[in-house]
Order: C-alpha cells, then structure tokens, then sequence
C-alpha cells in the first residue's frame, strides 16, 4: 500500500461520490423547471405544488453536488500534480470555461430562484431557473469533454515533456466527447426520471393507504422506515381524496416516464456509437468489457460467463458480425512492443461486470418506462375521459426500481475509469506517474479516512432528508391549514414560501 | 500573455476575498450576533442568495490557474496539502449547513448546520491568510499572523455588510462586533507594514499602506453609520492587500518556480483571453444584478 493506491482510492471514493449527486441536480433541475413553466403557462395551482415539492427534494440533492464538486476541483492539484503539470495545459482549459461559462451561471440564478419567488416577476423568475438548468448542462459538457481527452487526447502535442494545446476547437468536440455527454447526460435523466417516478410511486400507495409490499394494506411498516404519524401527516391524509387525489402524482408519474423513455433511446444510441469509437480508440477497454481474451473476427457477445450470442460483439461494436475484435493478450502484447514491458490490463472483473451492470440496470428502468406509459394510456378515442388507474402493483414496482439507475450510471464510470487503467491519458502518461510526489502516505491516508466519513455521513444525511421530504409530501393549500379561511388564489404562493427558504 | 494572465488569476482571488469575505464574516458572527432563531434566519438571509456564486470565484480562480499555470495550481495544492485539505473540508460542511438549515426539522439538526456553518467559515478564512502568509514571509509566524489577519478582516468585512444589510438589533450589535474585530485586525495589518518593503515591486508598499488606512476608514465609517461607504472601504482594504499578496508572488509565485516556467503554451492563454473577456463581463453583470434584486435590508420579521 503506498500513496498512490491510497490517491487512487481516494479519486474513486469522492468522485462516484460527486456522481451520486450530479445525476440528479443535472435531471430533476430540468424536471423542475418543466413543472413551473407548466404553471405558468396553465396557471394549475397543482403544478405549482409540485414545482415546489420537487424543488425542495432538488435543492437538498444540489447541496451535496456544489460541495463535493469543490473537492474535485482541489483533488487533481493536491494529489496529481504530476498528472495536472503534464495536462494543465489542455485539460486545464475546458475546467476553466467550465467555472466561467456553467457554474456561475448555476449558483448564481440558483439563488436567484430560491429567494426570488416574491421579488421577481413570475417569467423572469422561471427565467432564472432555466439559467440555472442550462447552467447544470454545459457544466457536464465541459467536464465531460475534459474527461474524453483522457481517452482520445486529441488536439495537443507533447513538449519537453507537458501537453501543450494546439487546438481547442479539436478538444471540444473531440469524438468521444461528443459520443460521452449525450450518452452521460441522457443517463442522467434516466436516474432523475427514476428517481421521480419512485416518489410518485410511493405517494401514490401512501394516499390510497397501501404499503409497499403486497398484502399489507395498512400505511405503517411502507418499508420505507418508520412512518410518523404526526399531526400534518395525519391531517393531508384525511384531506386525500378531496385535495389532491392522485392525479397529481399521475401527472408526475407520466411526465418522467416520458422523459426515461426518451433519454433511453437516446442512451442506448450513444452508447452504442461509445462503443464504436472503443474499437478505435480504447481496444483494451472493449475487450475487458467483453472478457475477450485474442483477437477474434465475427466475436460473440457474452451476456454473462459461459452465455454467448455469436457474432453480436462484432456487431456491437463494428456494426458489422464478422468484423475482428481485439483481444486482451494481444493488445497486451502489442502494447508491450509500443511502450516497453508492462502490465496494460485493467482489472478484467470489474470492467466486465460494470458493462453488464450498466446496461443491465439502466435499460431495465428505461422498459419500466415504457411499461408505465403504456399500463397508464389515455383510453383511446375517449381522450378527456377518466384516466386509467396506476395500477398498485406498478406503482410498487416504481419504489423498488429506484436503486437500479444509480447503479448503472456509477457502473458506467467504472467501466470507463478503470478500463483505461493502467492510463491516465490514453497512450500518454500512466496513471502511476500522474500522483504527487511529494504528498506522503499519511497525509493520503488522513484525507482519504476524513473524506470517507465525512461523505458517508452526509450521504445518509442527504438520505433522511429526502425521505422525510417525501414522506410529508407537498404543503398543503392555505385553504387547509389556514383555519382562518384566507382567499386561496394569490396567497397560496407566498404561504408555500418558506419551503424553499434557508 | 503570463503578466495579463496573472493579473487576472488575481483578479478572480481579489473577487473571491472580497465576496467570500464578508460570508465567512457572517458565518463566524452567527451565535455571537443572533439570539433567536428570527435573528439567525436574518443574519444568514443576508448572504443565503448570493454565498453560491460568490464560492464560485474561488473555482474559477483555481480553475484559471489550472489552465494558466499547470505547475503553479499542482504545486500550491499538493505543497500545502493538508491545509488545503482543512479549507475545502471546511468548504463542505458550510455549503451543507446552508443549504440544510431551512429543512432539517428539529432544534439539534440545525444546531449541527449551524456548527457546519461557523466552523466551515473560521477555517477557511484563517487558513487562506494562513497559507498567503506563509507563501509571502514564508515564516511560521507569519503564517500565524496571516491566519489571524485575514480571519480579522473577514468578521470586520462581515459585521459590516451586516450593518449594511439588516435592521434593529442585529444592526447595532455588528456596528458593535466590526469595532471588536478591528481590534484585532488594525494591530497586525499595521504591524506587518514594515515588512512589505523590498520583497515585491515598489508598487506592493503603496497598496499595502491602502489596505491599512481603509481598515482603519471602515471601522470609523461604520461607526458613524455610513455603512455604505464602510463596506467600500473594507472591500477596498481587501483588494489591497490582495494587490499586495500578489504583488509579492509575481516574481515567485512558489519558492523555486517562476512564472514562465509554470504558464501554458501562448495558444492556450490566447483562446483563453478572448473567451474570458467575452464572459466575464456577462458574470460581472448578472451576479450585480443579484444584488440589486436582494438590496433591501432584512428585518427578522420577514421570514
Ligand atoms: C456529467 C456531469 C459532471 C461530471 C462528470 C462532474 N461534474 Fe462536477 N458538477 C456537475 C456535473 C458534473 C453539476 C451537475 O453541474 C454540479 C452538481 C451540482 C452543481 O452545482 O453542479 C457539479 C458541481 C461541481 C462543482 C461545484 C460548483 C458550484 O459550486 O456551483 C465543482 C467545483 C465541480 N463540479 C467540479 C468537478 C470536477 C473537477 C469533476 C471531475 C472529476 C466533476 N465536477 C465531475
Ligand atoms: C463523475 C464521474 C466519474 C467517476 C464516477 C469516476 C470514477 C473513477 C474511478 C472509480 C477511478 C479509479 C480507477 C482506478 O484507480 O482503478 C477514476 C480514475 C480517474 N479519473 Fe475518473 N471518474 C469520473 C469522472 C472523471 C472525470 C470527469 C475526470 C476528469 C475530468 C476523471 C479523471 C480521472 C483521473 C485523473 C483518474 C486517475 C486516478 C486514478 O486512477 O484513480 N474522472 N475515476
Ligand atoms: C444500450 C445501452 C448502453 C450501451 C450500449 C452503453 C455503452 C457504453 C460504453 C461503450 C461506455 C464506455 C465509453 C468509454 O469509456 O469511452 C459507456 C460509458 C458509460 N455509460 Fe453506458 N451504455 C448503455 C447504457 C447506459 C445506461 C442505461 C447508463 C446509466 C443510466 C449508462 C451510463 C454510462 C456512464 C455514466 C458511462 C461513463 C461515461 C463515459 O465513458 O461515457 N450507460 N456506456
């Protein structure tokens, strides 16, 4: 054990650590402000609920993304300043226009929108979130094309030992950039659309007093941890089926089944074209992923250890059933003739099984997708007429999908992180070279122990939280816990205030 | 290209300590100012809007180094480690008892934000003077002293924008907390003067006697309720001592490196410079903007 496996795990630690969180900030902030400008443009006094309940779930997600996002930024300089030395150049480029371009635009609107409510008109106040969202997603761009130079460097050549920037044109939409942000940022609103479609699920067994698993058809022991009974909770659910049936939860329910199954064509088709430029670009990363040990034409496709579909890796990847595969010991020996002896495979289990995983997990939740939209239809012909029921079963089903996006999007990166071990650029500079020489095996050791606590503790805080926010479900209207009967319109919006507030 | 981009690195670390001060200040002075929860909702309205985008200027900062001088921004980071560490540690749990303290339900939880939030404000803002101290002086009690200046100068900066930015009793007692802290503040800066001349150009003297006399004009402007003119004078005595820092640093920026040899390749700070004058005057514009919408002073009634 010396600093770099210690660096290295700490690398893996804080940034799936920053993922878990960034999914979500980048889905559920456009969710949101689709939900206000549905609003707005309806004028539904239930859009607004919505826009707020979800809001809250959003901003207490958003807090963990800025926070462990600051680490990340510090983290290449304190513990791979050999590899920041070599790269600042290039790599260095994208991160600034990243802080310039995106997170200004972010944080800034972003408080605009959660202390704006009652000092900016209603358009530019809705104006601000979408700042913000946009602000979200040009942020992924930028990171993300920094990311693809570490797998395809292009547009740079190599000087007195450093990577100097010819053209940054060449790096912003470098190909595998350009294969990566469609293909992450869709994923990520397959994790945001998984993530609504759960709190729908689960609001909706609450109000028709369901529990979670079949058969218990009380509200207590939802599995979800114990259920308060306190006095609010009590109060909205006598208030159920005369305030909000679960037609707001529907309408939620299908506005993210919608967005799943859209981001999922889209994710499958840059997956796709992702795996395609590995053929090219990251043999070694293929292969692993694929467990193929020589080079092979017309390569079956193992869907686990000892289940292969001939030919279908060589359509996968070349678009083609007969085309040649690479192997792992023959690139390994290839690699060997180019960079002198070594050990240029990456940790076969793993990349192999985070592939099956990603695939596996995620498009699961984008059929469940399809599944929902078709279980809740509009009867045809009688468009306007009563909506069919989310059944329980599905809603159930919902609750329990949550994990499975998360799970294949933090798969994702490991298969892309650690099949381009033993890399840290692609062909260019190892990753055993890229730590900082001069931080000791203690100081490594001390932040990586802090670090691990402290996001532990914050991951379960964040956790509590959003449970707890889901369980309580939106505030009420004023109508009903203002026993004063104040004129529901115009005061509904100041009265839900404080839920966004610090 | 190096001198123009050096100027603009600090420049982004002048408009980190000049926006982040004054939020570290109103962390810090969070149980000493307010004595209700009211008064705690108002002390952290005033910067609840805008402490995000202000963070954001040390990102950029850093960001800017990454890309402007490689071998300066790995240098910095891994030479003081574990400082660097405290700060962004320090960083995390204040961004968390922010944003959390408004929905987290019982008293405990948002005495556990309210610790995240003074803790995660005194650190940084000792340690950064803390690290600057030591890159200047590069003595241990300078580093000591620098901690103690800047942290100082923050709580002043703080007291003072809440003077500025609230009314009634939280008013007054920052009017009473920026003497307090001047205390503390006008001894160092004005004891540290002496020791500016002949390490940087002969420029770093005139700021630094800046930065001392607008010190000493906030305190006496915001003592006689100019609070407008006080919260000038203390950004200005930040910027100053910024200008100075730098001043300092730009023969050197790290013992043993030079400018020249940490910068990037001319194409890279050429595309960099047009993109950065193109935005960087649209995120002036817009975080202004914030702080036009949030101008009105805060009472604790309302919220
Ligand atoms: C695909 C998207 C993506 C990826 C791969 C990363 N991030 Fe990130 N990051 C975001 C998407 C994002 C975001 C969605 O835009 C966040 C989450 C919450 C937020 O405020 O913005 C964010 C926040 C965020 C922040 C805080 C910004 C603020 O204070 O507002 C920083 C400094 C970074 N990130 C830096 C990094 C670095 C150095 C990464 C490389 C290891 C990284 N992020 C990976
Ligand atoms: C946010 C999503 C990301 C996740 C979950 C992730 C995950 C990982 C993991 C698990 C490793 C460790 C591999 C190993 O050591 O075996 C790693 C390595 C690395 N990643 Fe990523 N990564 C992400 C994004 C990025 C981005 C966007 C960059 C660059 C901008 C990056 C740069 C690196 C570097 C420099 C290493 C080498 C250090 C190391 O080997 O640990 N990663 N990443
Ligand atoms: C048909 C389905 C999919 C295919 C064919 C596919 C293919 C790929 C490939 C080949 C890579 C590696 C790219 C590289 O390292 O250069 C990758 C990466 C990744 N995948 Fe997928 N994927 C699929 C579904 C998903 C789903 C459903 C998710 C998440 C919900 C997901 C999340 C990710 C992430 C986060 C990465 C890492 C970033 C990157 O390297 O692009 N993928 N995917």
């Amino acid at each position: 054990m010396d600093a770099l496996d210690l660096a290295r795990w700490q690398f893996g630690v804080t940034t799936v650590y920053h993922f878990l969180f960034v999914p979500l900030t980048i889905g559920l902030g456009v969710f949101v402000a689709g939900l206000q400008t549905a609003w707005l443009r309806t004028g539904k006094e239930h859009y607004l609920r919505l826009t707020k309940f979800f809001g809250k779930l959003f901003l207490i997600n958003f807090a963990m993304g800025v926070v462990t996002g600051i680490v990340q930024e510090f983290q290449f300089g304190m513990n791979w300043s050999e590899y920041s030395t070599f790269v600042g150049d290039v790599f260095g480029a994208p991160l600034a226009l990243e802080a310039l371009l995106a997170f200004f635009l972010e944080s800034t609107f972003l408080g605009l929108w959660i202390f704006g409510w009652d000092r900016l008109p209603k358009r530019v106040h809705l104006a601000c979130l979408w700042a913000a969202v946009i602000g979200s997603n040009l942020s992924a761009y930028f990171i993300l094309a920094a990311n693809a130079w570490m797998k395809h460097p292009v547009g740079y050549e190599v000087v007195d030992g450093r990577a100097r920037m010819t053209d940054l044109w060449a790096v912003l939409t470098n190909s595998t950039a350009l294969a990566q942000v469609p293909h992450v940022v869709a994923a990520s609103f397959v994790v945001a659309g998984g993530f609504v479609v759960a709190v729908a699920g689960y609001r909706i067994l609450r109000e028709r007093g369901l529990g979670l698993l079949p058969g218990r058809e009380n509200r207590r022991g939802n599995g979800l941890g114990h259920d308060r009974v306190n006095g609010l909770g009590a109060a909205q659910d006598v208030t159920v089926p005369v305030r909000r049936g679960p037609d707001m939860w529907r309408t939620s329910l299908r506005a993210a089944l919608v967005m799943t199954a859209i981001a999922g064509v889209v994710v499958a088709g840059s997956g796709d074209l992702s795996g395609q430029l590995l053929r090219e670009q990251q043999p070694m990363k293929l292969a692993a992923a694929e467990g193929l040990r020589h080079d092979t034409a017309g390569a079956p496709f193992s869907i686990a250890p000892g289940v292969e579909v001939p030919g279908l890796l060589s359509l996968l990847a070349a678009h083609d059933p007969a085309a040649t595969v690479q192997g792992v010991d023959d690139i390994q020996a290839r690699y060997e003739q180019t960079f002198g002896p070594g050990d240029y495979t990456p940790n076969l289990p793993v990349v192999f099984w985070s592939f099956r995983v990603m695939i596996g997990f995620g498009m699961a939740t984008v059929g469940l997708s399809v599944l929902g939209l078709w279980l809740t239809r509009s009867p045809r012909r009688r468009r306007g007429g009563p909506a069919r029921p989310v059944p329980g079963w599905f809603a159930r089903l919902c609750v329990l999908a949550l994990p499975l996006p998360t799970m294949a999007i933090i798969a994702g990166w490991l298969l892309s992180e650690i099949g381009r071990q033993p890399w840290t650029v692609q062909g260019e500079l190892m990753t055993a070279a890229s730590v900082s020489p001069g931080v000791s095996l203690t100081e490594v050791a001390i932040t990586l122990a802090v670090f691990t606590v402290l996001y532990g503790v914050l991951a379960v805080a964040e956790g509590v939280l959003l449970v707890r926010h889901v369980k309580a479900g939106p505030e009420l209207p004023p109508a009903v816990t203002d026993p004063a009967g104040v004129a529901p319109d115009h005061s509904d919006e100041t009265r839900l205030m404080p839920t966004l507030m610090y | 290209m190096t001198t123009f981009w050096f100027i603009v690195i600090a420049f982004l670390w002048t408009g980190y300590f000049v926006l982040e001060g004054f939020d570290f200040g109103v962390g810090a002075l969070l149980p000493l100012l307010s004595r209700s929860e009211a008064e705690r909702r108002q002390v952290l309205g005033t910067i609840g809007p805008v402490w995000d985008g202000n963070e954001v200027w040390l990102i950029t900062a850093i960001g800017a180094m990454f890309a402007a001088f490689p071998a300066w921004y790995s240098g910095l980071l891994s030479g003081f480690y574990l400082a660097v560490f405290l700060v962004i540690t320090g960083l995390v749990v204040r961004g968390v008892g922010l944003e959390w303290r408004g929905k987290v339900r019982s008293r405990r939880e948002v005495a556990l934000c309210d610790a995240g939030i003074v803790t995660g404000s005194v650190l940084p803002a000792f340690l950064w003077g803390a690290i600057f101290g030591h890159l200047v002086f590069g003595t241990a009690l300078a580093t000591v002293l620098g901690g103690a200046l800047s942290l100082s100068v923050a709580v002043l900066h703080g007291a003072v924008f809440l003077a500025l930015k609230t009314t009634g009793a939280i008013r007054a007692r920052a009017r009473r907390a920026a003497l307090l802290a001047a205390v503390g503040a006008l001894p160092v800066a004005i004891g540290t003067l002496p020791s500016v001349p002949g390490r940087g150009p002969a420029w770093t003297l005139g700021t630094a006697l800046l930065a001392a006399s607008a010190l000493a004009a906030g305190v006496t402007l915001v003592w006689g309720r100019r609070e407008g003119w006080a919260f000038t004078a203390t950004a200005t005595s930040i910027a100053a001592t910024t200008a100075t820092v730098f001043g300092v640093l730009w023969a050197a920026p790290l013992p043993g490196l030079t400018l020249a040899e940490a910068a990037s390749a001319p194409y890279t700070l050429t595309v960099l410079t047009w993109i950065g004058l193109l935005a960087l005057p649209g995120v002036i514009a817009y975080q202004a903007w914030t702080y036009w919408v949030f101008r009105k002073r805060l009472t604790a009634q309302v919220l």
